[in-house]
Parts: C-alpha cells; structure tokens; sequence
C-alpha cells in the first residue's frame, strides 16, 4: 500500500519535471528536480486528484504549511499521512 | 522628445510643468467609485483617512465550498436602489458598479455632452473578468441544473466591453471607447491610455478607470486554484503577510484637456503627467523587479519629474510574499536614496484587490494625498520585513504636503503600467 502511493507521487513529479521516476531520489528538492512554483502547485493539484486529499499549502509561506514541499521524502510522508487520516 | 538634461537644469525644469510642444495638458475633474469601503468617494476618502477595513467573510451563493472565504464585497449592494428592472436584466454586477462610478464623476466635472463635446469625448476601462457573475450564473443553469434555456441577455452582459459601452451610452460618448483587459494593470493601462489620448489630441474627454466583480463562487474557486490567497487578512509589506484578498467595486474619473477645464472653471482634482507601461517578458505569474522598475522610471521620464520630486507612491502591494518584495526592491533601484524618503502605502489591505478595478480605486489615495495632505496608511501591518524596508505608512494615514506621486500596478502576465500626478 505504501510502496504503491511512494511510486503514484513519484509518477506524478517525474511527469511534472519531466524526468524518469528512477532519476527522483527522497533527497531531491523540487528546485533539484528543476520544479518552479507555478510547477509546485500544479503537483500539488496532480497529488489532491490522485489521491482525493485536500493538502494545505499556501504559496506565500511554504514553510509555514503542515504539508512539508522541502524534499521527496517530506512530501511522500505528508502525502502518506492525509491519505491515512481520510481512510481513518 | 528633447534630449535630456542634466543636473540643474533638468531639476529647474522638472519644477515646472513640462511645455509640450503639441501636447495637451491632462487634468482630472471627477471621480466617482464604488468599493467595499463605501459607494462614494467621500466615504472611501473617510475610509482612507480612519483606517477602515473593507475585508469581511463572503456572503454568495455556495460560499461554504470555498476554503477561501474572505473579501472585500461591496457592502449594503442592492442593485434595485440605483436601476430599474430593465437596467438590472441588462447590466452585470461590473457594469452596475461602472455606471453608478462614472455617474458620480461626472456629475462633479459638471460636464454635459450633448452636441460636439459628445464627439471628441470617449471612454476606456479597464477589466479583468467582465461579466463573470454571468458566466457563474448561466453555467450554473446549463451544467448544474441541466436546463438548456438561457436568457438572451447572457452575451450582452458578459462582455467585457459592456460596461464601456453602457457608460458611453449614458452619457452620449461617441469617440474613442474600449476595454482594456491586462488582469491587475487593466485600470492603470486604461487610464495611461486616456491619458495619452487627450495629451496627443485625440480626445478632449475621456471617462477611465476600471471594474471588477468577480466575487462569486467561481471566480474565487479559480484563485483559491493558484493557491496564493490569505484565509485570514491582507497584510501588505508585513513579515508574516499570506496573500492577497480579493475585492470588488469600480474607479471612474473624468480625464480633461487642461485648456478645456481652465475655460469653464472646473475645479481640478491632480494632473495627469506621466504614464509608462512595460512587460517582464519573462513569467506568466513570478513579478520582475526589473520589468517594474522599468515602468516606474518610464513614468517619472515622461512626467519630467525627478525621483526627489516623487512624495507618495500607491504601491500595487498585494500582500503576497513575491509582489511585495519585488515592488520594493523596484522602487529602492528606481528612487535611489530617495526610495528611504518617499511614503508608499498599499490600500488594498483595506479594499481588497479589486483586480481589473484596482487601480482605478487606488487613484483616489493618490488625489486624496495630492489636494489634502493625507496619505492613505498600509493596515494590517505587524511585522517589519527586511526585504520591504520602505516608509510603508504602517496602519495609520499620516499629515504630509506631496506634490506628486504615483500609482502602480503590476498584473500577472508580467505587465506593468505606472501613472504619475501632480497637485495643481
């Protein structure tokens, strides 16, 4: 279950930074995988779709959201964990 | 053009209005609006003067959908109180705010005109959305309520150009009318344009400025989309600002060949004496220091002012993290030293970002700071933000003679139109 949202969220940035999923590590940040912000909000539009979640972001302080953009990592575990509080 | 001059001259030169050789002189002789902070100017200059926030939680249909649910909605609006039925089938929620804006503006010019004055006057104005409280209504009754009839009016009101073309029609302006459609900068590109039109001859009158109303379900969900709104208040210039606010309402002036005016004794507002536009050419969303910049110095270039000359700006300050900073690292690089001298204020923590309107409701900040003194605060101010670090008139209006000052607009797209005034 889990290993198969990690690859769903890493389809959908690899297309989004047109990259192959195999070039996305958990160290990667959106700025390594050449993502600007209008390209943020739309994975985070493609993520809120696949998954039927509503994340909290605000472009204005990314660093203030409950939904940490800062790596891969960060973002899949977020992800991971609104997926879970809706199947709650 | 003359070739530009240099130390003492140009500033003794600057000091003047500028001779122009062919050129018109360009003055205002009404206003007239309708915003969240009142349905007159006088209201909205009391507004200015207190402080007072137009912000409050959104009253429309389907609101509860929305996770962003704060504006800046015209306040006590019941259309029935300023248009009959007919009028009402006929005009969006835009063109409603337009007309009563440009009603009042003239009523103060005291301008009629009937017979050749008709002829050589026109109207531009600017908007972003148009019609778009029809566009929801009417999508809402082919998609959400499966009826395959609407009203024939839907395309008459939804045009963008129907406020322009009802305002030429009330007032009998048959020359140059249009609408200008530049997002945020639409008033300001209106008004830069009246304004050249009557400085090169082509006009004697123009009615300018700009409206929006585009809060209604879909307008808002369409921004909650770019994820760059505040849930909570707008907060220009602040450290812990979260993003814009949207208003609704409309500016209207009455823009006047200075001869024309001095002839009839109107009583002049400010003159108009500077307009520049530019295009970052870069970003469909990110503001450029650089492409503002530019159209700061174009303004005060055409103005023939000098930067020192400058008192007050009307920032474009949206209260997003991007614009804010950008506009003022744009007015530090255009003003130099000066930059730490000048007073700049956003309004917009007050009406709301009335988007395609917004400049045109930002105008009577810089009137108002021209012909009484007073300059409209920055509210909603709590954090000093080293990347903002200008006189920003935090949260309350301040005493100060200026004798010129601009207003600023910079519209997704990269646009940027900047218009100058100065007191007469």
């Amino acid at each position: 279950m889990t290993d198969q949202i990690r690859d769903r969220i890493t389809a959908i940035i690899a297309e989004q930074a047109m990259l192959e999923p195999d070039q996305i590590s958990d160290e990667s940040t959106p700025q390594d995988l050449g993502i600007d912000s209008l390209g943020l909000v739309e994975s985070i539009f493609a993520l809120e779709e696949e998954f039927d979640i509503s994340i909290p972001f605000n472009a204005n302080e990314p660093d203030k959201s409950d939904f940490d953009i800062s790596t891969m990592g960060t973002i899949i575990a977020a992800v991971e964990r609104l997926v879970a509080q809706k199947a709650a | 053009m003359s070739p530009k001059k240099t130390g003492k001259k140009a500033e003794a030169a600057a000091a003047e209005p500028r001779p122009l050789a062919g050129l018109r002189r360009v003055v205002i002789t009404g206003a007239g609006t309708i915003n969240a902070l009142g349905h007159d100017v006088p209201a909205t200059l009391a507004a200015f003067r207190e402080g007072r926030c137009g912000i409050s939680q959104l009253d429309f249909r389907d609101v509860d959908r929305l996770s962003i649910q704060i504006g800046a909605q015209v306040h006590d609006w019941r259309a029935e109180d300023y248009f009959n039925r007919q009028q009402i089938l006929l005009y969006d929620k835009f063109t409603q705010f337009a007309l009563l804006a440009a009603k009042q503006a003239v009523a103060q010019s005291g301008l009629d005109f009937q017979g050749a004055l008709g002829l050589r006057s026109g109207v531009v104005l600017g908007t972003a959305g148009g019609g778009l409280n029809t566009w929801d209504e009417n999508y809402r009754t082919v998609y959400e309520e499966g009826k395959n009839r609407v009203h024939p009016f839907v395309v008459p009101k939804l045009m963008n150009n129907a406020a322009a073309s009802h305002v030429s029609m009330e007032f009998g302006l048959r020359g140059p009318a249009f609408t200008v459609a530049t997002a945020c900068a639409s008033s300001n590109h209106a008004m830069g344009l009246a304004f050249q039109m009557i400085r090169s001859g082509g006009a004697q009158v123009m009615l300018t400025g700009g409206s929006e109303a585009m809060l209604c379900f879909g307008g808002v969900k369409a921004w909650e989309g770019l994820r760059v709104m505040s849930k909570d208040a707008c907060r220009p210039f602040s450290a812990n600002r979260n993003g814009m606010v949207q208003g609704e309402g409309a500016g209207v002036f009455v823009f006047e060949d200075y001869e024309n005016a001095r002839a009839r004794g109107a009583d002049i507002l400010a003159e108009v004496v500077g307009f520049a536009m530019s295009s970052d050419a870069q970003d469909i969303v990110m503001p450029s220091a650089q492409g503002a910049e530019r159209a700061i110095t174009g303004a005060l270039q055409d103005a023939g002012l000098n930067p020192e000359d400058v008192g007050y700006i009307n920032a474009h300050g949206t209260g997003t993290a991007a614009n804010d900073k950008t506009e003022c690292a744009a007015v530090a690089h255009a003003f130099g030293h000066h930059a730490d001298r000048l007073m700049m204020s956003s309004t917009k923590a007050m009406h709301g970002h009335v988007i395609g309107g917004t400049g045109a409701v930002e105008l009577l900040a810089c009137i108002m700071a021209l012909r009484e003194g007073v300059i409209a605060p920055t509210i909603g101010y709590q954090e000093a933000d080293p990347e903002c670090a200008l006189d920003v008139v935090p949260n309350e209006a301040r005493q100060a003679r200026v004798d010129a000052v601009l207003s600023n607009a910079f519209a997704f797209g990269g646009l940027n139109a900047v218009i100058a005034l100065r007191r007469v």
